[in-house]
């Protein structure tokens, strides 16, 4: 029996989701008493990977899975599962594993769980503690199958460094055909992905038209940091809609998010509410995203924004 | 074509959420439901392959009797017919059975479904169901077009979009981006009229297969008050997020 943990790449490049799933994997490996094993598809290198505590990986090498099928990609873990004696599967929330954890669940006939915010509280029965209500509760939930796979909640539980000695394993797996076909790939360019982003710099309709984004931005960029809007603003067409956070845009939950000018909307928290340190910038005193909110300005955007750029470059040297 | 959609019941955003039964229960007392968000969205891409493309529309969802308002708004939208499997959704594996169950025997050619509910935001049951039925899957849709036999599907990726096609049957779960906002669908009178006399089919639950068991709800506990910055004094909030929350 051991605990699996998938290592997401893109590119053959691991994502930073994929050091956190091998964070959680590895303690949860601990407290089973158990091996953790990686697996990861079409990866360059997989050295990254013993950083954060997992000694053994299996690189699994097949063109086919270039592109992402949710068929074929669950057909590849539940193959390596099985081979390696898996009754636990740790993945990390993505686009991809998103869409083919519950493929897997239905050909591994596996319990599972998404929105994973924690070790489990109780390995028999096993048990996780889980997001529902858009953050609003949360939820125990028992996993009753023998073979179990948790999709853990970005940033809910760390990255923790923990270097071993580790060895990798090439394995070549004839998962199936993908079932669809991938015709073309558009990614954003020079922007920080939103979903991987530390730091969110965020504006709304306080902010009066789409032409004063500029502080907004040149703030971003001084903090590296991904830039979103509340859903009026993407209604309005001021921002696209793939920067719109909120119940029906983005679920983020990044180390820090700016809110500029957004009142906070029960929707717009919804979307944001798993992030660390949420600071509020509004003129408005009674604006609702200040009961959300850990740190807070009442004051006018135009005023503050640019001396909060002054300050940070202060402070960034 | 057949197409099935399916109608997630679902506490209105703005609701305050609640448990009882020592936690281990939702507390619908006072609780106005609606349509998923998610859902919304599938529902009017569909509506929109109806009066295009003349697709036939149905409409589904597991749940008891008191699920048939929200099933009565989706015809009022549009919707051809409904479907009720009367059964409580015990989890996401049992309501993906059932509706696979449903679309199976149906020959449907195409079926949506939200991203995710907004109460219990598994997110699982669309993929769950193309598993099921062993159909082609796309999460996270914001583009489709069907032609013919074939569906062209733009998914939204981490930090990009992927354009993907397949064959029907399929298995889609939708989200905003796949109309516009002004494109979503408000019954208006005569939709709500019609509705009442349109066929809304009861059937009985296959089976009872689950994977999880929700045993007890709780509430994160209150953020502690929001430490205001005087709009004068800019730099103590940089320095807060510095020294205190350790965030830049």
């Amino acid at each position: 029996m051991s605990v699996l943990i998938y290592a997401e790449s893109w590119n053959g490049k691991f994502k930073k989701t994929s050091f956190e799933a091998v964070s959680y994997g590895v303690e949860l490996a601990a407290k089973m008493e158990t091996e953790a094993i990686a697996v990861t598809i079409n990866s360059e290198t997989t050295e990254e990977l013993y950083k954060y505590g997992v000694a053994k990986v299996i690189l699994v090498k097949n063109e086919d899975l270039n592109n992402f099928a949710a068929n074929s990609f669950s057909d590849t873990i539940k193959q390596v599962a099985d081979k390696v004696s898996a009754h636990t599967v740790v993945m990390l929330a993505s686009s991809n594993v998103n869409s083919f954890a519950p493929v897997l669940a239905v050909k591994w006939d596996a319990s599972l769980a998404t929105g994973v915010i924690a070790e489990p509280t109780s390995l028999d029965p096993f048990t996780v503690n889980r997001k529902v209500f858009s953050n609003k509760a949360h939820a125990d939930v028992v996993l009753s199958k023998e073979n179990k796979i948790l999709v853990v909640a970005q940033n809910s539980f760390g990255i923790k460094e923990n270097e071993v000695a580790g060895s990798t394993e090439e394995q070549s797996v004839s998962a199936a055909a993908p079932n669809l076909v991938s015709e073309s790939v558009e990614m954003a360019s020079g922007k920080v992905n939103l979903m991987d982003a530390e730091i969110v710099v965020s504006a709304g309709r306080g902010m009066k038209a789409a032409e004063n984004w500029g502080m907004i931005e040149e703030m971003a960029d001084i903090l590296g940091a991904g830039t979103a809007c509340s859903k009026p603003v993407s209604d309005i067409g001021w921002r696209t809609h793939e920067e719109h956070v909120g119940q029906t845009g983005k679920n983020i939950a990044p180390n820090l998010y700016f809110a500029i000018g957004i009142s906070g909307a029960i929707q717009h928290v919804a979307g944001i509410n798993s992030s660390k340190v949420i600071v509020a910038i509004n003129t408005d005193d009674e604006a609702p995203i200040f009961k959300a909110a850990d740190y807070g300005i009442v004051g006018d955007a135009f005023k503050v924004v640019p001396e909060l750029i002054e300050k940070i470059k202060e402070l960034k040297g | 074509m057949k197409v099935l959609v399916c109608i997630g019941h679902v506490p209105d955003t703005t609701s305050k959420i609640n448990f009882t039964n020592s936690d281990t229960e939702f507390d619908s007392n006072g609780i106005q439901y609606v349509i998923n968000p998610h859902d919304e969205f599938t529902l009017a891409r569909a509506m929109t392959l109806k009066e295009k493309q003349g697709a036939q529309l149905t409409v589904i969802n597991v749940g008891p009797a008191s699920t048939e308002p929200t099933l009565r708004k989706s015809l009022a939208i549009g919707a051809d017919d409904a479907i009720r499997v009367n059964a409580e959704p015990k989890d996401s594996l049992f309501v993906a059975t059932q509706i696979a169950k449903v679309a199976e025997e149906g020959g449907y050619d195409l079926i949506m479904a939200g991203k995710e509910s907004i109460d219990y935001n598994g997110g699982m049951v669309p993929g769950l169901m193309a598993a099921i039925m062993n159909k082609p899957f796309v999460n996270a849709v914001i583009g489709l077009d069907v032609d013919g036999n074939k569906a062209t599907v733009v998914r939204e990726i981490d930090g990009g979009k992927e354009t993907v096609s397949a064959e029907l049957p399929m298995v889609i779960a939708g989200q905003k981006g796949l109309v516009k906002e002004e494109d979503l669908r408000i019954p208006n009178m005569r939709g709500i009229m019609m509705a009442r006399k349109k066929p809304l089919k009861v059937v009985e639950p296959d089976g009872d297969i689950k994977m999880t068991e929700f045993v007890k709800f709780d509430k994160p506990a209150a953020k502690a008050a929001c430490k205001i910055v005087s709009s004068d004094n800019v730099g103590e909030l940089v320095d807060l997020l510095h020294n205190e929350a350790k965030a830049i």
